[in-house]
């Protein structure tokens, strides 16, 4: 449910709208998921499913040795941060409280309300979109995680290869969690750079002037 | 230079804080370009830089981590004949017509390091011990999979009757094309792990790895070595022609 009232959109300027917690482990994540997808789609050049390649450019590790030197460096990174992510999700209550509330009903009685908020970004209160798009990330990310598995250990795992539908169809399925992956970032971070104070704030945890202003024309 | 030293120069201190904050902001950007360059840089393990240095150090948590994980009697999964992909794929580090055609008939297979018996083996001699056949799937590093039906001598078996130390750490091979690779000991004696004697293709097809492969399901394909002329056994990893270049040792499925 929402619980979105004029009182919790007044203004105070030293407000911390982005946890330090969710501040740091953004960035850590920014940097790991960025690493594994760059170095994914090299290895994906070493035998592409399909008949395109990814512009060697864009990837990462120079040649396929180099690319899994980094995928399997990083993954500890991007696993270890994902878990501390989650677990100070679920505990703090920062997923209830501001990415959970996306029931149908919700949305539809609040309807007016998300219109109006749908075009303020970077207020440390997420818009419908905004709390479509991550928890649909957080699962695409999990959904990497284990198809992951399922290919860097297809004996040992073996219970995850066969509910991921064996081998060749895990590698199916990680191929695509990467796309969703780089068209996430490539919203994301579009959006984040066409509203002004947004990446700033990730920094700072606090409203930018401008966002205050725009808020105080609202 | 007296002339512009007058006391009425224009003095910086009033701007003090906000150079301050320009200083700040340009070295996190240099530091976040820093950072992207070293993201960018292309990295070939062979360099010394810090980059390398951390990448290798991962590789081999890697190793550790992947024998920790690694159950000496879980078994990779087997198919059915009609599941066989056919051809099967050739892959080495030479184009297919460069492989070696190794005679059978006169083909030792040398034994060194710590084994009892390092009297080398004829095909004949292998032929003698107990053979088993297998349908596995075959997984390469660069992604792709095929199954396959590879026969010959459980290695465990092997290892037990030349009286190799089983309590050594690797197991290391040979082979008639320069390539060389390693084994973990534990990996070794894994009831698939099978020295080869028969191959997938037509029969007189020698590409494949003839007279003798070792074949391990629960290992990439490149830790399968083919047209082996020597194995033995040591305590001193001897890595291998992938491995030096940057491809994990372990590389276990």
């Amino acid at each position: 449910m929402l619980q979105k009232t004029p009182s919790n959109r007044t203004i105070n300027h030293r407000r911390i709208i982005h946890p330090l917690f969710v501040r740091i482990t953004h960035w850590i994540n920014a940097y790991a998921a960025i690493a594994m997808l760059m170095s994914g789609m090299r290895i994906y050049n070493a035998s592409p499913l399909y008949e395109f390649k990814f512009p060697p450019e864009l990837t990462l590790g120079g040649w396929l040795a180099g690319a899994l030197s980094w995928h399997f460096a990083v993954m500890w990174l991007l696993v270890i941060n994902g878990i501390a992510y989650l677990l100070y999700g679920i505990f703090s209550g920062h997923f209830i409280r501001k990415m959970l509330n996306i029931g149908a009903i919700s949305a539809y009685r609040n309807i007016k309300l998300e219109m109006k908020y749908l075009l303020l970004h970077g207020t440390g209160e997420y818009n419908v979109i905004q709390r479509l798009l991550y928890v649909l990330v957080i699962w695409d990310v999990v959904l990497l995680f284990f198809s992951g598995l399922a290919l860097w250990k297809p004996v040992q795992f073996q219970r995850i290869a066969d509910f991921m539908g064996g081998y060749e169809q895990a590698r199916y399925i990680h191929f695509y969690g990467m796309v969703i992956l780089g068209l996430f970032i490539l919203i994301h971070v579009s959006i984040a750079f066409a509203v002004k104070g947004t990446i700033k704030s990730m920094f700072t945890g606090r409203l930018t002037k401008s966002q205050i202003a725009k808020l105080e024309r609202n | 230079m007296s002339i512009e030293k007058k006391p009425t120069a224009p003095s910086l201190e009033p701007f003090k804080k906000k150079l301050e904050v320009i200083q700040r902001r340009s070295f996190l950007k240099k530091s976040l370009s820093i950072g992207a360059l070293s993201l960018l840089s292309g990295c070939t393990l062979k360099d010394e830089d810090a980059v390398d240095k951390i990448l290798w150090a991962m590789s081999q948590w890697n190793d550790r981590v992947q024998s920790f994980l690694f159950s000496p009697d879980k078994l990779a999964k087997t198919y059915t004949e009609a599941e066989i992909t056919n051809p099967f794929p050739f892959n080495a580090y030479y184009e297919e017509i460069f492989a070696p055609i190794v005679d059978g008939e006169n083909y030792r297979l040398a034994l060194s390091g710590k084994i009892e018996d390092k009297k080398s083996r004829s095909l004949e001699d292998l032929r003698s011990l107990p053979q088993i056949s297998q349908i596995t799937r075959h997984v390469c590093v660069e992604g792709w999979s095929a199954v396959g039906k590879w026969g010959g001598v459980p290695f465990h078996l092997f290892l037990q009757y030349i009286g190799a130390d089983l309590t050594a750490k690797y197991v290391g091979f040979q082979c008639a094309d320069k390539y060389w690779t390693s084994i973990d000991m534990q990996t070794a004696l894994h009831p698939q792990t099978l020295l080869v004697l028969d191959f997938p293709g037509k029969s007189g097809e020698t590409k494949y790895g003839f007279p003798l492969k070792v074949r391990i399901p629960t290992k990439l394909g490149f830790k399968n070595p083919k047209f082996v002329t020597e194995i033995f056994v040591t305590n001193d990893n001897p890595g291998g022609y992938w491995e030096k270049q940057g491809y994990n040792w372990f590389s276990g499925s």
